[in-house]
């Protein structure tokens, strides 16, 4: 058995003060958009809820999710969350290594079961019954639906878990399937993103295990308080955007200015994530604000809705031949164009002729 | 052909060939041709505003605070999208309360092999294959073939993907997307439905041109008036042949 300590106990173990552990609860109160009523109920949380179990299972994937997650400054990920949790198992964090590791997980499986948080980062590829990802000497796919069969909700890591990502654009070779297509009847929340922001990633854990329940979902499954809003509706460029003054070129006069890169590209009108808002690495700042557009790494498709420098997406017609919307429809229009013309030509030849031998028919004859 | 009088018959325009000739015909009642030519102005508007969304105009000098140029070009293409969609709730109103004609473009008989044998006459017409096109009182059928397939889809495609797109635009807690959402759910992500938004526009604007030629050529060619009638309502025939 896992030992039965609070986080209240985790933390004063780990030589935190009580008063930081309150500017903690405050902090985190902040962070979730909570009112500042609710900073004593999380410390009642942290001080009565024994630690819940968290697998972390790594599929298909870069572990850029992973290397999100552990720069967390709010909550700091090194003293809280790890402690927060109990981080069962996970490739990149755990101590153990080979038996010991696969024997942890059985353990929490067995022990645990209907208690613990599957956390999957990364997707299973479903061509070739798996085998182009072996975790443990098995496929993967085995391996996550053992292990949510026994879990009391699924967090789907960034956009591999959430929508297929990199691995699951055309042609999709390995047939990486992202997991609500091959997890049913579990709760699933996706946190889409590649990767997703590290405050959003313990942000979204943090929720769970104070209100025990799922944070709310938008009709995708993901939490609204972190994916409500597009990157576009708090973008501090928007101004630009609405008054027309756009970058032109990457090293023009108006991309000095921090004109809108709406022209560039940038995805920030389709995306829905936290990055003009939390931002990046402690705040510093996002890609946006760096002076690039948003290629929308958290939604699904962003990779077959390239090139990322065009507003309008490649279509793939049924002939290969790569096209976007404007060049097929301005395309279209030409060949109707000519089309036309040459039937006005006929038509007229064709009456001319008509009447120069029936002079006395009406038209339409 | 006794037998095809049932409920179905009654409610679907075969596109009646003119069988006793008569000088001049009331086809398109005023709510029908308010509707075409409002349309058609909400379209242009649409289609200009539209491409112009998608392919901003260069960028205007000055402080962001004192311009809102790329606002004003989305409020028109916004505007115009709610009069057009109003405008076709009308319109699909004016197909219950309206005269024979009037649901016509909503309903082509597709299983009728002779109305599919008409809309081969009419093809062959168009090649120069026929000598002599039929008379008929509201639109031949390839014309209501090409509306309801080349038109009247396409139109409720953009309605359907514009109003989710504006949706996004109001919030997801908006009334908007709790009506459009579903959208997103059915054609995938944003960037997605903007691309399907964005070629049914390119489907209309083609419509549009063959639509404009058709119904001048229609106008000199054919045994009937066209242009004129979408005007005053009227169908005027040249000849009273049958």
């Amino acid at each position: 058995m896992s030992s039965p300590e609070t986080f209240y106990d985790v933390f004063r173990q780990q030589g935190i003060s009580r008063r930081s552990f309150n500017k903690f609860c405050a902090l985190t109160a902040a962070s979730l958009g909570l009112s500042p009523a609710f900073a004593p109920k999380i410390a009642h949380a942290m001080e009565t809820r024994r630690r819940t179990p968290v697998i972390w299972l790594n599929g298909l994937e870069c572990t850029c999710c992973s290397e999100s997650f552990i720069r967390s400054g709010h909550p700091l990920v090194s003293d809280v969350v790890l402690s927060m949790l109990s981080l069962d198992y996970s490739h990149v964090l755990m101590a153990a290594a080979g038996h010991q590791a696969e024997a942890a997980l059985e353990e929490t499986r067995r022990d645990h079961a209907g208690e613990y948080i599957l956390a999957v980062e990364g997707n299973p590829p479903l061509n070739e019954d798996g085998m182009f990802c072996i975790v443990g000497g098995r496929p993967f796919i085995d391996q996550l639906q053992e292990m949510a069969a026994g879990a009391k909700a699924i967090v789907a890591w960034g956009s591999c878990a959430s929508n297929g990502c990199v691995q699951a654009a055309r042609p999709n070779p390995t047939q990486a399937t992202p997991i609500h297509k091959v997890i049913k009847g579990k709760p699933i929340i996706k946190v889409p993103g590649c990767p997703p922001i590290a405050e959003v990633m313990t942000g979204v854990l943090t929720y769970m295990l104070t209100f025990d329940r799922l944070p709310p979902l938008d009709r995708l499954g993901r939490p609204t308080m972190f994916y409500g809003q597009r990157i576009h509706d708090k973008c501090y460029r928007r101004p630009h955007f609405d008054a027309g003054q756009f970058a032109e070129a990457w090293d023009d006069e108006n991309s000095r200015k921090g004109y809108c890169l709406y022209k560039m590209g940038c995805r920030g009108p389709t995306t829905y994530n936290a990055c003009s808002t939390v931002r990046w690495n402690d705040g510093v700042s996002f890609p946006i604000q760096s002076g690039h557009g948003c290629i929308g790494c958290s939604e699904e498709n962003f990779w077959d809705n390239g090139p990322f420098y065009d507003r309008l997406a490649d279509v793939h017609t049924p002939l290969g031949v790569e096209s976007n919307a404007d060049k097929m429809g301005l395309g279209a229009l030409g060949v109707i164009g000519a089309g036309i013309a040459a039937h006005a030509a006929a038509s007229a030849l064709q009456r001319a002729r008509a009447s120069a031998t029936n002079p006395k028919s009406g038209s339409g004859e | 052909m006794a037998r095809k009088q049932g409920l179905l018959h009654s409610l679907v325009h075969h596109a009646t060939e003119v069988q006793t000739p008569a000088a001049k015909i009331y086809v398109y009642e005023a709510p029908v041709r308010i509707w075409h030519w409002l349309n058609a102005i909400c379209i242009v508007l649409l289609c200009v505003t539209g491409y112009l969304i998608g392919k901003p105009l260069p960028s205007v000098p000055g402080e962001a605070s004192f311009n809102y140029a790329f606002g004003y070009v989305r409020m028109i293409h916004f505007g115009a999208g709610q009069v057009l969609a109003v405008a076709f709730l009308y319109r699909i109103a004016w197909a219950f309360l309206g005269n024979h004609h009037a649901h016509q473009i909503f309903l082509p008989p597709v299983w009728s092999l002779t109305w599919w044998g008409e809309v081969w006459h009419e093809v062959r017409w168009y090649l120069f294959l026929e000598k002599t096109p039929k008379k008929y009182v509201g639109h031949n059928p390839l014309a209501q073939l090409a509306m309801f397939g080349l038109f009247l889809l396409p139109l409720l495609l953009s309605i359907f993907t514009g109003f989710a797109l504006y949706a996004e635009g109001a919030g997801i807690d908006s009334a908007w997307y709790s009506a459009f959402g579903w959208v997103f759910g059915l054609l995938g992500d944003s960037f997605s439905v903007h691309t399907i938004h964005r070629i049914s526009m390119w489907v209309i604007v083609c419509f549009t041109v063959i639509h404009i030629y058709v119904a001048i050529r229609e106008d000199i060619m054919s045994r009937q008036s066209l242009v004129s009638t979408m005007i005053s309502g009227w169908r005027y025939f040249k000849d009273d042949k049958e």
